[in-house]
């Protein structure tokens, strides 16, 4: 018999197009951070994208909206001012990799104890499907009609080279890796409560509006596409030394 | 015993959970919302209450309450 969850208390309906596994991961985050005691003494951090639709979806809860890319400097300062406060951001790849990723290197270099979550749909989703670092080799968007050419950025490697405690890959597109996503963010967030440590963890994100399939081919697409790119798993250091 | 209830007005009609339920309990009612999305209806006879459509649904349609008849 399956274990019941509660929808976590702060989310209300969301704005997000249908399908988009935005919604998925903020209520496993919410869920985790209510499993932890933490959902009345958090701060989300977040920056300009899709992720913006969660700030509407937020019933109560501290929220703060940064500049484009500047998220994770910003939770360090939050960080620095509060320690006792669960501080995490949620970010797109065009905020995370492209435009903030001199703040994205920054925050991993100094490994303040802050927790980000990526959501990497490769595109930039809000502004209507432009090609981002992240868009797959041969993918057709908005400004690569022909389909991208290059590889997309993979951001595990800078993570591992940069010596970060813990990084990991999950995506929403299946039953099994939403299970599998859980046990990455709980372990993200029980980093910073307990061992006040840095923890990134990136989500493949399914986008059937700009990608132009449907949910269930979107999902598909993340299982049979992406992940050959963009491989799943996680990378954990922080019990080594 | 559980119960699982649908909230309507939050289904976008993205077919995941039918995708995804294993005894094929779930189909499209034919019916719109307020969004205008067709949202979700569940067969309660086949239903098993396995909470497939609770993590994969992205809207939080589906509530599970749990019960207890003495």
């Amino acid at each position: 018999m399956a274990k019941y969850t509660k929808y976590p208390e702060l989310l209300s309906p969301n704005g997000w197009c249908p399908g988009c596994g935005y919604g998925i991961i903020a209520r496993l985050i919410y869920e985790v951070m209510e499993e932890k005691g933490v959902s009345q003494n958090h701060i989300y951090v977040g920056g300009v994208g899709c992720n913006a639709n969660l700030y509407g979806a937020l019933e109560g809860g501290n929220k703060v909206e940064c500049h484009h890319g500047r998220a994770p400097v910003c939770a360090n300062g939050i960080k620095a001012l509060m320690p006792d406060t669960f501080v995490f951001t949620i970010q797109g790849d065009g905020d995370c990799y492209a435009i903030g990723m001199g703040e994205t290197i920054i925050a991993a270099h100094n490994r303040f104890p802050i927790t980000v979550f990526a959501v990497n749909n490769a595109n930039y989703g809000m502004t209507g499907g432009q090609t981002a670092p992240t868009t797959l080799t041969g993918q057709v968007t908005t400004t690569s009609p022909k389909g991208k050419e290059g590889k997309p950025f993979d951001i595990i490697p800078q993570m591992r080279a940069l010596g970060v405690d813990y990084c990991a890959r999950g995506t929403t597109a299946s039953l099994a890796e939403i299970r599998k996503l859980k046990k990455y963010i709980t372990k993200a967030i029980d980093l910073q409560l307990q061992e006040r440590k840095y923890a990134f963890v990136e989500i493949l994100s399914p986008c059937p509006t700009n990608w132009h399939k449907s949910p269930l081919e979107a999902n598909e697409y993340i299982m049979n596409n992406v992940i050959k790119y963009l491989p799943l798993g996680e990378y954990d250091t922080s019990k080594e030394e | 015993m559980v119960n699982i209830t649908l909230q309507m007005e939050r289904c976008k009609g993205c077919g995941i959970c039918i995708a995804n339920c294993p005894k094929d309990a779930l189909a499209f009612s034919n019916h719109s919302n307020h969004s205008g999305y067709e949202y979700v209806q569940v067969n309660e006879e086949t239903c098993v209450k396995c909470g497939t459509c609770y993590i994969v649904c992205p809207d939080g349609v589906f509530v599970f309450t749990e019960t207890i008849t003495e």
